[in-house]
């Protein structure tokens, strides 16, 4: 990385280098630092920081799997594996850092590997599949990293063995530890302190491993992330000063003993420090550039703060994070039930900010960090950049805007608070600009969320009126747009785009207009089928591998046995995988988009109706038992769950929408996780809205209690009409209302007490959508003309898609995997 | 720009198969080819069905529009909404070097032709 780093740095400053490049692996300059990700889908391609082209493009010459092999300091010339001999005016090293295998009897066991470069990744991969039980070697950052990816490669039992007394103990503090420790044993993984492994056990395949306390742990499976090596064996061999525990000793010029040979990255040893972080990698790259283009930038060491997310933890350390009372004073925040950990280390006369440790949240860090790089004068109550303002009132800080000029906001980059302020007064006004044009947020992309922020606050202070338009083809917001339309009386999405929009509309603008036209009109959708999403347009969601699923609507989840033997007869037929949603109904995955008219002809034959799962619509309202059986119940639950969802069924929104009725305070059908719930009282029913499940889960708040059924669909016509008519595309509820001026206090006087007087309106407008409904399929099916449109092929109609594939898992279809 | 081989015309279908402003897909031997019906432009595209992204079978169902001030047309894959430049194949969603084939397209008395190298 930092090599290529420095390529790219020095041909962007000069074309007067000739470059050759030698690279140990098989393949170009890759991400190490989201290596974890390609257990998770990513590939080594979207891992790739660069392609042979590039290379070849700026002229420079690239022997991959060809390491120089012996450097000839008196010749100034280098040999490489395969013979090759090279002349050089510099040679710069970056070689990196291998994994240190400590010297422990049995390590070359089958099934023991190390955790560092993609060929490691792919070795892991192929052993796992077998694999019960594993283990990694470190609990340090790496070690957890690889532990990540154990779980992610579904081993269900992973064990972490540290030889310290505690987790990460070169980042963060023992409290810390603690508190890591037991997030990560929450989210099941198996930590083992204090364990040094006597030798590990096995004939020629790892059995189990054996500590020096006596103690053993059976596994199939050992990952050995104990730490890092530099690799400076080369520089050893041509007789370059070395450290003693290893790594090439370079000057603040970044040279190593010989002055024409520099060293960059973790192989270089900067005053008896290794820096195994990418940005001070990146910024040794720079130094290296800048003495060879005639600058005098030197290297002083580099800030090693740093925010990851491990296994869903955060953790963050920066500035000086151990620093101790009496050199400073200390600040804790600890809470054991939701698992967060906060220290901040003050100046011992409470006015700067020296460093700390988050544990668990760490949205503070980015601030936090810059208070401390920027020596920013603290607040009076400095425990408020931690514990967040108590009470009312504006968030404390000033925020992003108050922070200096030269103030580093992404570190990968070198890219400060100027250079981004700059490039928004020039135009840059979206984060996809302000990357191209300054290349902020292209490394770790952890500053993304400052610089969505500086973005915000340089063009406020500019006096730009800032709204969300929807995209290139229209400059107005969904509630504006929705506004014209109706105004309009415009149906049809060509004559909008033409009368408020430009070009020729996009895949963003499309399905934002075919919602609000259906929500105004509730006509048939696939009457104008090329504006919706693709899930609209099929009226199916697509799935991995070209096929749809098929989800009839199964109001309040009850339904008759005859039902369910028509779902379970239609998906036999047809060869479709069932399972149950988590609303209370029935998907049938892998059906043929040709099989799709069929197999929605069989089932409206039967009673059902779309479930409109394809749909940013309505999904289902979820129900209890309720007291028609529950010997808790106060009231029937089911049929009042099913007339909520006859009600609002088809109707069209800015996203989907999820609704809950619960007999009791029990809250079995989970109402306070939907969009809105209800949940039944002794004297009535109480309404919550705006909740949500997702990646933000978000309960929902109480709107009115004890109301009789009439007056609670009348608050939900109000609600949910004044969510359709005013959120952002693609805005849950919950976001909705987080985003309002005023919050739920202006919600609930808008809904209850009508303080906008349009309450008559929503009510009206919600009814005419009520009686407009109709089911999509029905329509569908019975006209031939939309009935041609579910083919793969249009010049042969009968045939299915060949590409269509499918795995067996658990006697049922899968799609294959991409 | 001149091309020196041989193209041959074949009926991929009749205009009124695609539907308005939007694709479909035929079939030419092994070979699957999205046919794009620009109506507000009076123009049509035809590019390889295969999104090179996740090798989905897809670009035909996607929604097609334009892109930026000199309003290049262009289809988004409805599995992960990349999207390519009708006109020249090119992936037009960031740091994304994958690129999709396209073929020269006509149309003649409500039948339309695409033409393949031969």
């Amino acid at each position: 990385m930092v090599g290529y780093k420095f390529c790219e740095k020095l041909v962007s400053k000069t074309s007067a280098f000739r470059i050759i490049v030698f690279g140990e692996e098989s393949r170009a300059a890759y991400d190490r630092v989201h290596l974890s990700e390609y257990f998770n889908g990513k590939s080594a391609a979207d891992l790739s920081l660069s392609t042979e082209a590039w290379y070849a493009e700026h002229d420079i010459v690239l022997h991959l799997g060809n390491p120089v092999q012996e450097i000839n300091r008196s010749t100034k010339t280098v040999h490489s594996l395969l013979g090759d001999t090279f002349e050089y005016d510099y040679l710069v090293l970056a070689t990196g850092s291998s994994a240190f295998v400590p010297d422990i009897p049995g390590v070359e066991k089958d099934g023991v590997f190390v955790y560092r470069t993609i060929d490691d990744l792919e070795l892991i991969k192929a052993y796992a599949p077998n694999v019960k039980k594993g283990a990694v070697m470190g609990g340090g950052l790496l070690g957890l990293e690889a532990a990540k990816a154990l779980i992610d490669l579904g081993i269900n039992e992973t064990h972490v063995i540290e030889f310290a007394p505690r987790l990460m103990p070169r980042q963060i503090d023992s409290a810390g530890s603690a508190m890591l420790q037991s997030k990560l044993t929450d989210l099941g993984l198996n930590i083992h302190l204090n364990k040094s492994t006597a030798y590990i056990g096995g004939s020629h395949k790892i059995d189990a491993l054996h500590f020096n306390d006596e103690s053993a742990l059976a596994v199939d499976m050992l990952v050995i992330s104990a730490g890092i090596r530099p690799r400076d064996e080369l520089a050893k061999l041509a007789g370059l000063h070395t450290g003693t525990r290893g790594g090439i000793l370079v000057n603040e010029k970044m040279q190593t003993s010989d002055e024409n040979i520099f060293a960059i990255g973790e192989c270089a040893l900067y005053e008896n420090m290794i820096y195994g972080l990418v940005a001070p990698g990146y910024e040794m790259a720079d130094i290296v550039v800048n003495q060879l283009t005639g600058g005098s930038k030197l290297f002083y060491g580099y800030d090693m703060s740093t925010k990851l997310k491990l296994i869903g933890v955060d953790v963050a350390s920066f500035g000086d994070a151990f620093i101790t009372e009496p050199d400073c004073r200390t600040i804790v925040f600890e809470d054991t039930h939701k698992g967060i950990y906060k220290r901040i280390n003050l100046s011992p006369d409470g006015k700067y900010l020296l460093g700390g440790i988050l544990i668990g949240d760490a949205d503070a860090y980015n601030m936090l960090l810059q208070t401390v790089n920027n020596k920013m004068i603290l607040p009076p109550n400095p425990e408020d950049l931690i514990l967040g303002s108590r009470g009312d009132g504006e968030a404390t800080g000033a925020g992003v805007m108050s922070l200096p000029d030269e103030a580093l906001i992404c570190s990968c980059e070198a890219v400060t608070k100027s250079a981004i302020c700059g490039a928004v007064n020039d135009g840059a006004t979206t984060v996809d600009s302000i990357k191209k044009c300054t290349k902020a947020g292209t490394g770790c992309g952890g500053c993304i969320p400052l610089v969505k922020d500086l973005i915000a606050g340089t063009m406020k202070a500019n006096g730009v009126y800032i709204k969300n338009v929807i995209c290139e083809h229209f400059d107005y917001s969904r509630q504006e747009l929705f506004d014209l339309i109706k105004i309009g009386k415009i149906k049809n999405y060509d004559v909008v785009l033409d009368h408020f929009g430009k070009g020729d509309g996009c895949e963003t603008c499309k399905p934002v207009v075919a919602s609000i036209l259906s929500s105004l009109w509730n006509e048939v959708i696939v009457k104008q089928d090329t504006i919706q999403d693709s899930n609209d347009r099929f009226l199916a969601n697509i799935q991995k591998g070209g096929t749809y699923s098929v989800v009839p609507r199964i109001p309040g989840g009850e339904i008759t046995p005859d039902k369910l033997i028509v779902i379970g007869t239609v998906a036999k037929k047809y060869n479709l995988y069932t399972k149950i949603t988590g609303g209370q109904r029935i998907d049938l995955f892998g059906a043929h988009v040709n099989d799709l008219p069929a197999i929605w002809e069989e089932l409206i034959d039967a009673g059902f109706e779309s479930g409109h799962a394809y749909g940013k619509a309505l999904r289902t309202v979820k129900s209890c038992v309720g007291s028609t059986w529950c010997r808790f119940g106060l009231h029937d639950s089911v049929s009042f769950a099913i007339e909520i969802e006859d009600r609002y069924k088809g109707i069209r929104s800015p996203h989907k929408l999820k609704g809950g009725v619960s007999g009791c305070v029990r809250e079995c059908a989970e109402a306070q996780s939907k969009d809105f719930g209800v949940i039944a009282t002794e004297k009535g029913w109480n309404l919550y809205i705006c909740g949500n499940g997702g990646s933000k889960p978000q309960h929902a708040q109480l709107l009115a209690t004890d109301i009789d059924k009439e007056t609670l669909v009348k608050y939900l016509d109000r609600f949910l009409m004044f969510y359709i008519k005013t959120a952002d595309p693609l805005t849950r509820t919950a976001t909705w209302l987080n985003k309002m001026d005023g919050g739920m206090s202006y919600l609930k006087n808008v809904i209850i007490n009508d303080s906008l007087g349009i309450a008559l309106n929503l009510e009206e407008e919600m009814q005419q959508l009520v009686n407009s409904y109709h089911c999509e399929w029905k329509e569908a099916i019975s006209n031939p003309d939309m009935r041609k449109r579910f083919s793969h092929f249009i010049n042969a109609p009968e045939e299915k898609d060949p590409s269509v594939q499918f795995d067996t898992m658990r006697s049922q279809v899968k799609a294959k995997d991409w | 720009m001149e091309t020196l081989t041989e193209i041959n015309w074949i009926l991929a279908c009749y205009t009124d198969d695609v539907p308005e402003n939007g694709g479909a897909c035929i079939k030419h031997g092994d070979e699957q080819i999205a046919i794009y019906n620009f109506t507000r432009r009076q123009e049509w595209y035809a590019t390889q069905n295969l999104c090179p992204h996740k090798q989905q079978m897809a670009l035909s169902r996607g929604m097609i529009g334009s892109a930026g001030e000199h309003c290049e047309p262009k289809v988004a894959c409805p599995f992960h909404k990349k999207t390519f430049s009708l006109l020249t194949g090119e992936c037009l969603s960031d740091d994304d070097n994958c690129q999709i084939k396209t073929y020269p397209i006509k149309v003649d008395a409500g039948k339309v032709f695409i033409g393949i190298a031969c």
